[in-house]
């Protein structure tokens, strides 16, 4: 995308761009496609906008009583005029429109990422708990609450889901957000493009204490990456269900920790809802219930 | 049986904890409500007004009068609502680099959550009520409206409702779960406390009067017009006041269903909306915003309609483009029931979903962009006087197009996804509330306060009033949208980074500029009321007015009209001044005209005490008001002394007094 000409034709923005916000500067490929989106649309919408606001101040004046505009109070209807007045929005919402739907698909949180040959995407699980971050790391088999890594040039798959209130994951440098569900499985690919270290966070308020969702974010090189898994792999505690009932307990302001190993199906079971030993999972029950009453019912996910 | 089972039966769950008298600031202010109280009964005593204010007031059915009574419940819950704000913002330029700020999560949670309830169903609803049901039945020429006991009743339990919020201020807490009470937060399992319960029942008890007013001014417009005053020859503030009205009716129940099954959940553990057993937030969220984003439209639409009555009358010029403006009314009534999926494009619908509801929502961009054309060509050729009516649309049109603007940004779902429920949002949506409900509602309360009470409005302090809100909501509103662009969320308590401080700051500082506005307004209303007599307007069209309300007296008499109007044109008024038409003085008729009543006051302090009762669990007094309830409603279908005949002396009587120019 051409930076340099959204400057140009983008006064309010890129003014704003000086205050070097997360969101206008980003480190991740998804996070600077959705801000280059905001500079596009923003820049068409202006289009219009600005000659209206100069329009109403130079009516507002012109027209004053007293003031030198002709006085036509029989000039109430002009059919090329409305013609014009329809039609000026409409073609930019036709312009915008097109985008959006091209940019919504490009976008959408639940597509993959296009990777190099033979690369496969990192996959770490999200669990927001009330009122901290768990983060799983599957295939290497470790934990952590309220810290986030991940490699540089890697697309990354975070499945994402919430233990009982509804939060969004949301790294405003690395992508968008999508929210955390109880019972329900959500998406977001992402793929860092620098190293850098910022804040994620929760952007959906979620209860007392929601003002201290926060989690550190770093996004290393394949070398730190290992480093930082080794490091994390070498802790004192593993996380299994006695580990995970305390977490599950509502606290704030949690430290970052570390879990050397993890149940490998806690994600599974804390989507379908069965931590607990003997409670029925939604696909057994969906299953049984589909059996007996042979209805389709619904899968637990958020997208099949 | 023992003590507290005994207590438990006769209070429920209401014990001396209940009342927060540790808390200094709820202590206090308490004091100073019950010190107003009590000087506003000891004066209304001292001047015997107690049956007046019943007679006159209370139980009156006339829509001017209920009019007036909901735009002062609207005006004393914005400085409620208004007070909520303030602490929002003191707390947020506090609350920087470690420092708490001065308020808890317990305490700052609830006061957001108050926030947006109360200035959307207690403050924007009452007011735009208040000004539809004062405005439009003069303006079709209807002497009131089609049910004016229902009116009554709208009127008292929408009171009720807000009555049930205040009182959750000292006795038990309010709502933590956001101005929509949302789950999982407002589940029993979250929040087992009374808060989610005193919204619901506020809201169930005020939504009910919202909904049978949206019925009645429906039928008024549709049943009631003048002889001649055709659909398209409808005034646009009739038009929009019917489209908004039809839009309520639509969307109250599914509110109404939604809260019902909310309250199931809390009171018998039934699983609409739980995590577990089958139960689905997400279901709750949609149809909260099934009813959410119309909403926007049932509030933005009337004002609409206000905006276009002033342009055309202070540009001293016919509307430009009537029938478009109509149709685009009509367009974006309809589209508005498309869009509600885009309040949460973040959860994941899939991209396809997405970008239909992203693109319908761009789609009401169109015909609000010809509105907002059609205005600027009705100034075209105009001749504009800047008078405060006038002053407060070319405030609107140059705020609003930001607003709009930026609420198209959020309609691109990928932008949504990094904006979504960060302060870039939370200043969208204030800037077309203040900037398109709050601007219009001034200008409408200046525009139509002479013919309301036969005096305007003293315009120092109107322009007081004017720059506080206008330089205010700017301050205010753009380091918030800077804020929301640096990635910083809503309802967020306390923050770590210090760069962000200084927007905050900025934003306080606004946020008092318009408190200057608002006391401003105070001022002048006390202001005005003591200058009346030079500010008196003797002529009933002090604006050179061009809709029939403009026809009658300032303020009208009981009746409206002596003789029902007959209209040949849209500008009606307009139209019979430039043929010379004058009131007829002489031949007057009977007027039939409805008997106040005071079922609506009664069945509303009983929905009061119902909501207050289900809120603490108290069984029996629930059920003794419910019953009551049941018994009034009856009762009141046996009263045949519904309505009576005004002689024509008597029309002729208040006609003469009419013209004499002192009411």
């Amino acid at each position: 995308m051409k930076r340099r000409k959204a400057w140009v034709l983008l006064p309010f923005t890129s003014l704003l761009l000086a205050c070097e916000g997360a969101v206008l500067n980003p480190a991740g490929i998804v996070a600077r496609e959705q801000r280059d989106l905001i500079y596009i649309s923003t820049g068409m919408m202006l289009l219009i906008i600005i000659p209206v606001m100069i329009l109403i101040v130079v009516f507002a004046w012109h027209y004053r009583k007293g003031g030198h505009g002709t006085y036509d109070p029989k000039f109430d209807h002009s059919t090329g005029l409305e013609l014009a007045i329809w039609s000026a929005p409409l073609l930019i919402i036709i312009a915008l429109g097109a985008l959006t739907w091209s940019s919504t698909h490009l976008l959408d949180p639940f597509r993959p990422l296009p990777a190099r040959e033979g690369q496969q995407p990192l996959v770490v699980q999200v669990v927001s708990l009330d009122w901290k971050w768990l983060f799983i790391y599957p295939e290497e088999g470790v934990a952590t609450v309220n810290e986030l890594v991940v490699p540089v040039d890697r697309p990354v798959r975070f499945d994402i889901t919430s233990s009982n209130m509804m939060n969004t994951f949301y790294v405003p440098t690395m992508a968008g957000m999508i929210y955390a569900m109880p019972g329900m499985r959500s998406q977001l690919h992402a793929v860092l493009d620098r190293a850098e270290e910022s804040q994620g966070f929760s952007a959906n308020y979620s209860g007392a204490g929601f003002s201290h969702m926060r989690f550190r974010f770093e996004s290393v090189d394949d070398a730190g990456f290992a480093r930082w898994i080794s490091q994390v792999r070498n802790s004192a505690t593993a996380l299994q269900l006695a580990e995970y009932r305390q977490l599950l307990t509502p606290s704030e302001r949690v430290p970052v920790m570390h879990f050397s190993r993890v149940d490998s199906d806690l994600f599974r079971r804390t989507v379908e809802r069965c931590i607990e030993p003997g409670t029925p999972c939604t696909s057994e029950t969906m299953a049984h219930r589909e059996h007996g009453a042979g209805g389709a019912a619904a899968t637990g996910e958020a997208r099949p | 049986m023992n003590d507290s089972s005994l207590a438990r039966l006769v209070f429920g769950r209401l014990t001396w904890e209940s009342f927060p008298i540790h808390e200094p600031i709820l202590v206090w202010t308490f004091v100073v409500v019950a010190l107003l109280g009590i000087g506003l009964v000891a004066a209304v005593s001292r001047y015997r007004l107690w049956g007046w204010l019943w007679r006159e007031w209370l139980t009156s059915v006339d829509h001017k009068k209920i009019g007036i009574m909901y735009i002062i419940l609207g005006i004393v819950m914005l400085l409620r609502g208004f007070a909520d704000a303030v602490m929002m913002r003191l707390q947020q330029a506090m609350a920087f680099g470690g420092s708490e700020g001065y308020l808890d999560a317990h305490h700052y949670d609830q006061i957001f959550s108050a926030h947006g309830t109360i200035m959307i169903f207690f403050v924007a609803i009452p007011l735009i009520v208040g000004i539809v049901n004062y405005v439009m039945p003069l303006q079709i020429g209807a002497r009131d409206v089609a049910f004016p006991f229902l009116n009554s009743l709208s009127l008292w339990l929408t009171v009720a409702g807000a009555l049930l919020v205040m009182v959750s201020l000292f006795v038990g807490e309010f709502s933590r779960a956001g101005w929509l009470n949302y789950v999982p937060v407002a589940n029993i399992e979250n929040s087992p406390d009374t808060g989610p319960d005193y919204y619901l029942w506020a809201l169930q008890i005020a939504g009910v009067g919202t909904t049978l007013s949206a019925i009645n001014m429906v039928t008024t417009i549709i049943k009631m017009r003048a002889p001649g005053m055709t659909m398209m020859r409808m005034p646009v503030f009739v038009w929009t006041a019917l489209c908004s009205n039809v839009l309520a009716i639509a969307i109250f129940p599914a509110l109404t269903a939604a809260f019902a099954m909310l309250m199931l959940d809390r009171y018998i553990g039934s699983n609409f909306f739980t995590n577990d057993l089958g139960g689905n937030p997400m279901m709750y969220w949609n149809l909260v915003w099934v009813w959410g984003h119309p909403e926007v439209y049932v509030l933005v639409l009337p004002v609409f309609g206000i905006y276009s009555e002033v342009t055309s009358t202070f540009c001293g010029k016919r509307l430009f483009g009537y029938s478009s403006m109509v149709y685009a009314t009509v367009v974006i009534t309809i589209l508005s029931y498309l869009v509600w999926l885009h309040h949460f494009f973040t959860m994941g619908s899939g991209a396809s979903v997405n970008s239909f509801f992203g693109i319908a929502t761009m789609v009401i961009a169109i015909p609000t962009g010809a509105k907002i054309f059609n205005w600027l060509f009705t100034m075209y050729r105009g001749q504009i006087r800047f008078e405060l009516p006038m002053m407060w649309v070319v405030a609107f049109m140059l705020t609003f197009v930001v607003g709009g603007m930026t609420g198209v940004l959020l309609a691109v779902p990928p932008a949504d996804f990094v904006l979504h429920n960060t302060l870039f949002l939370v200043a969208h949506f204030h800037n077309v509330i203040i900037g398109g409900v709050v601007f219009g509602l001034f200008a409408g309360m200046y525009y139509w306060f002479p013919k309301a009470f036969g005096f305007r409005m003293d315009p120092f302090w109107g322009k007081v009033t004017f720059w506080g809100w206008v330089i205010g909501y700017w301050l205010a509103w753009t380091p918030i949208y800077v804020a929301g662009l640096m990635g910083t969320t809503r309802r967020v308590r306390l923050f770590e980074d210090p760069d962000l401080r200084i927007w905050f700051v900025l934003a306080l500082i606004g946020a008092l500029i318009i408190l200057v506005g608002i006391l401003g307004f105070v001022i002048q209303i006390i202001v005005s009321i003591r200058n009346r007599k030079a500010l008196r307007d003797t002529t009933g069209d002090p604006w050179d007015g061009r809709t029939l309300e403009w026809s009658t007296s300032s303020p009208p008499p009981f009746y409206n009209f002596a003789f029902t109007p007959i209209v040949h044109d849209q500008d009606a008024w307009y139209d019979m001044k430039s043929r010379g038409v004058r009131r007829p003085a002489v031949e007057y008729r009977p007027i039939h005209m409805p008997r106040n009543t005071g079922a609506g006051v009664i069945l509303s302090a009983l929905a009061l005490v119902l909501g207050f009762a289900m809120v603490w669990y108290i069984w029996w007094l629930a059920a003794l008001a419910f019953v009551g309830l049941l018994a009034v409603a009856i009762g009141h279908t046996f009263n045949y002394h519904r309505d009576y005949t005004v002689s024509p002396q008597e029309v002729e009587r208040a006609e003469n007094a009419a013209a004499g120019g002192v009411p």
